[in-house]
């Protein structure tokens, strides 16, 4: 094995870490720590960017990591704990496919994603293989998570880890996307959640609970 | 220049249209003004329709409309002006009634269902002079929706609203298949000019896949059984102006683009081509007579006989198809001149018989023959200008039906001189159904006719019957004399189109004989017609006979009761009804119809006889292809499982194979 820079190790850590904690969020029944290894999640990748702006000195990935902790490491947990109490949604019910289930599919969601990593490493000479792989894992993760969950806070969850991926992969592809797209995405995801905290409160108030089979009855054919 | 003008006078239609929205409810503003204005228009597109064809000369215009880089092509040829000649003279008749016609309380406010009305014109219009798929395909659509609206006029009716549907469910199935026959005709150009599509050189498989196409999408729209099954609904439907346009002029337009694709698109045509029209047209006008003789709603009645003068177009289109693609020039010039002239006829002899229907209606508030009845003397106009009309779509000379259907006798005649085989010896047997045809299409009106006009009211109420007003009086005396002036004139009409044959089969009918009244178009034979002849001779022994009865029994005439074979009280009732008159028909061709009949006990105090007549075509081919078409939408609708986890994991496994592929190759 050849001997790796610092700063390669370090974000190579920084990646195994992200995927971990995918991993530890599939398996995550209770939704408080959903919440918390999401913020633990955008702290790593916070850190990654940082990683990254001091290596190539560019000005803009400065101030991406900073709009990641300040978004994704305070605020959006924050929030998501506070409608959390407003909602006392504290449980997820059993998911779909048991815990175990669903970590051999992940595990072969990984396998894929590496091989799928392998063409894209080729095109851009600045990532390395295990970064784009891990990227794109948090990415189908993270959707494996979204399927599994009955509830609507764990699927919300999902889905902004899903985005924690997307930004991942971009970073290590390309250095990060340009400002305008990155504050872009960050409005959507802020939005995003401030709209879905609505309807919850929607939802809950028309059947009196998150679970999302209730919404079954909206379908048109039987 | 005539181009320009056509497309001013289709834009005027349009505003007139817009207009009828400044004062929706008023029936004299869009009955008194806007109607006659359009009627005028219609009358000055006919003109430059004449012009141009007189010209024989083809003029383009592109104007920068519609989407960008793809501007709209116009073209005005001699086809096209004959068609615009038919929609403008037929037209101005139709919508000059149409303004006495149309009042307050119909349904659709008067208002809108002008703008719905000269929408539907213009878009006809459009269709005639469009020389790019895509604007043709435009003004193709905006015709079939425009004219669904003015078939659903009566909407709160379910009837009607499941007549509409089932109207625009067919115009789609064949606007689908107009769609992929030009996508065929552009032969891997991607260009969609018209002029492209004559360029293309296609294989003679794909040139066949479009014509078929073209037959099935036209077909549709014309009323070629088995896609016929819209007409008996839509028609009786729509308001009288509306089904006379329809049935004058928009089936018309289906039968411009089969001209247009099979004979000038697509090149030269294979002579088989032209057995699959010729053979359905024949069906087709055994069909649509037989079950015109067994109707009991007039308008139904008129439908069917529109879809079998459909199917003798479609005979004729088939004939020239066949004749040119075995180079037979002069044989299919003089088919060809059958079809358009019968197009005219039509046009101006349905429209008159649908529009005096519209009189009867109004006047009686009743579609039903069973209930009609001696109308003759309670509305003379009407009855009289009608006649005309029912003599001439019965094909009797000297009136314009006898003209194309002769014509179109002549140029079977040739057919044993085709080089294939067995064809030769088959072709001319359908002449004898294009007969059987005619003669079934005379007792057809004789029923229409008689039942309606003639013999003593049939209800109480008939006798507040009152004749239509006169703007009505002048749409209907002007289709008369159109079906007068095509009866009595053939040389100058055949003249005429004489450019039109020149254009898609590159030869004309020549005249054999020196004389002006004289019509000898076959090349070779001794037969010839003379209208003007046979009027002056056909009205000298009506004329002699009156006079020799008057003076023979002048003073002898006695009066006395009929003789009621001794049973008394006569009641009108007892005159043969539109079920009685059509029953041999019934009996004869039982095996066409699906009969379901009602017989009262021998005991039965109130005895009630009911028959239903329905076409065998619903259980056979309708009826299993909407099941299938429903099982396999309840199969697609299984994909819909509410639960928002399906519908992620269906996303998801979308992104998974995408990727797979995307790593694969």
């Amino acid at each position: 094995m050849t001997h790796l820079p610092l700063y390669q190790q370090l974000l190579d850590t920084c990646a195994a870490l992200l995927l971990l904690l995918s991993f530890a969020m599939l398996s995550q029944r209770r939704v408080v720590t959903l919440v918390n290894l999401y913020a633990v999640q955008g702290a790593v990748l916070a850190a990654a960017t940082l990683l990254l702006a001091w290596r190539t000195g560019e000005g803009h990935l400065y101030l991406s990591a900073a709009l990641t902790l300040a978004l994704k490491v305070a605020f959006l947990p924050w929030l998501l704990h506070r409608l959390i109490r407003r909602l006392e949604v504290y449980w997820d019910t059993e998911p779909l496919l048991n815990v175990s289930g669903t970590m051999l599919v992940g595990l072969v969601i990984v396998v894929f994603a590496f091989a799928l990593a392998q063409p894209i490493t080729l095109l851009a000479s600045t990532a390395t293989r295990s970064a784009v792989g891990i990227a794109v894992s948090v990415v189908l993760l993270a959707f494996l998570m979204m399927i599994t969950r009955r509830k609507a806070m764990s699927q919300v969850i999902g889905f902004l880890s899903m985005e924690n991926g997307v930004f991942f992969g971009a970073m290590s592809a390309s250095y990060g996307m340009p400002m305008v797209v990155e504050l872009g995405v960050a409005l959507d995801v802020l939005v995003a959640v401030l709209v879905l905290g609505v309807f919850f409160f929607q939802i809950r108030e028309r059947f009196e609970s998150l679970d999302l089979h209730h919404l079954e009855a909206l379908k048109e054919h039987d | 220049m005539l181009l320009l003008g056509c497309v001013a006078l289709l834009l005027g239609w349009a505003g007139i249209g817009f207009a009828g929205l400044l004062r929706p409810r008023s029936v004299f503003f869009t009955g008194r003004i806007l109607f006659p204005l359009g009627a005028l228009l219609g009358l000055a597109l006919a003109a430059l329709g004449a012009a141009s064809l007189a010209g024989g000369g083809i003029e383009r215009l592109v104007l920068p409309l519609g989407l960008p880089g793809l501007p709209m092509h116009l073209r005005l040829d001699p086809l096209s002006s004959v068609f615009l000649v038919l929609l403008g003279a037929s037209s101005g008749g139709i919508s000059l009634f149409a303004g006495g016609y149309f009042r307050a309380g119909e349904g659709t406010a008067p208002g809108l269902l002008c703008l719905q009305y000269h929408l539907f014109l213009a878009s006809m219009g459009w269709v005639l002079i469009a020389d790019d798929a895509y604007s043709f395909l435009v003004a193709w659509e905006l015709m079939a929706l425009s004219s669904y609206f003015l078939v659903v006029t009566q909407h709160r009716i379910p009837e009607i609203r499941r007549a509409g549907f089932l109207y625009l469910l067919m115009a789609h199935v064949g606007a689908i298949c107009l769609l992929l026959c030009f996508g065929v005709m552009q032969g891997g150009s991607w260009l969609f000019t018209f002029h492209a599509m004559r360029a293309a050189h296609l294989s003679p498989g794909w040139a066949s896949a479009a014509f078929l196409l073209a037959l099935v999408g036209f077909g549709a729209k014309a009323g070629l059984v088995p896609l016929h099954v819209w007409l008996p609904e839509a028609h009786p439907a729509a308001p009288s102006p509306v089904s006379a346009l329809m049935s004058g002029v928009m089936l018309k337009t289906a039968v411009y683009g089969m001209l247009r694709v099979g004979l000038d698109l697509l090149g030269r045509p294979v002579w088989w081509w032209g057995l699959v029209p010729l053979i359905l047209g024949l069906f087709t006008i055994f069909y649509g007579v037989l079950f015109a003789a067994v109707q009991t709603d007039m308008k139904r009645l008129l439908a069917y006989s529109s879809v079998e003068n459909i199917g003798i177009v479609f005979t004729g289109i088939g004939l020239t198809i066949v004749f040119a693609g075995s180079g037979m020039r002069v044989v299919a010039a003089l088919a060809l001149l059958a079809t358009l002239y019968h197009c005219l006829n039509h046009a101006f002899m349905k429209s008159l018989l649908f529009l005096g229907t519209g009189s009867v209606l109004h006047a009686t508030g009743e579609r039903n023959l069973g209930r009609l009845g001696g109308l003759i003397h309670r509305m003379p106009w009407v009855a009289w200008l009608t006649l005309i009309g029912t003599l001439a779509i019965a094909g009797l000379p000297p009136l314009n039906g006898f003209v194309s259907e002769w014509l179109l006798l002549q140029s079977f005649l040739f057919a044993d001189h085709l080089p294939h085989a067995f064809v030769n010896l088959l072709i001319p047997m359908g002449m004898a159904l294009v007969a059987l045809g005619a003669a079934l299409a005379g007792y057809v009106m004789v029923k229409f006719y008689g039942v309606i006009f003639l013999g003593q009211p049939r209800e109480a109420s008939l006798a507040h019957a009152h004749d239509c007003g006169w703007l009505e009086r002048i749409g209907l005396a002007w289709l008369a004399l159109g079906c007068l002036a095509l009866g009595l004139a053939p040389l100058q009409v055949i003249g005429a189109l004489g450019a039109v044959t020149r254009q898609l089969i590159g030869a004309v009918v020549p005249q054999a004989s020196a004389h002006w009244w004289l019509l000898a178009p076959v090349p070779g034979r001794p037969v010839s017609y003379g209208p003007v002849v046979f009027l002056t001779a056909t009205l000298a022994v009506v004329l002699l006979t009156a006079l020799l009865v008057r003076l023979t029994y002048r003073q002898r005439v006695r009066r006395a009761p009929a003789w009621d074979c001794g049973f008394g009280a006569l009641t009108p009732r007892m005159q043969d009804t539109a079920e009685g008159f059509g029953q041999p028909i019934r009996h004869l061709f039982q095996s066409f119809f699906d009969i379901e009949r009602e017989l009262p006990a021998p005991a039965d105090r109130a005895p009630r006889y009911r028959i239903a007549i329905r076409e065998r075509i619903w259980k056979l081919l309708y009826e299993p292809l909407s099941g299938a078409v429903e099982r396999l939408a309840n199969a697609a609708a299984r994909v819909q499982q509410g639960r928002i986890s399906v519908y992620l994991l269906y996303s998801f496994a979308t992104l998974l194979v995408l990727l797979a592929v995307a790593l694969l190759s």
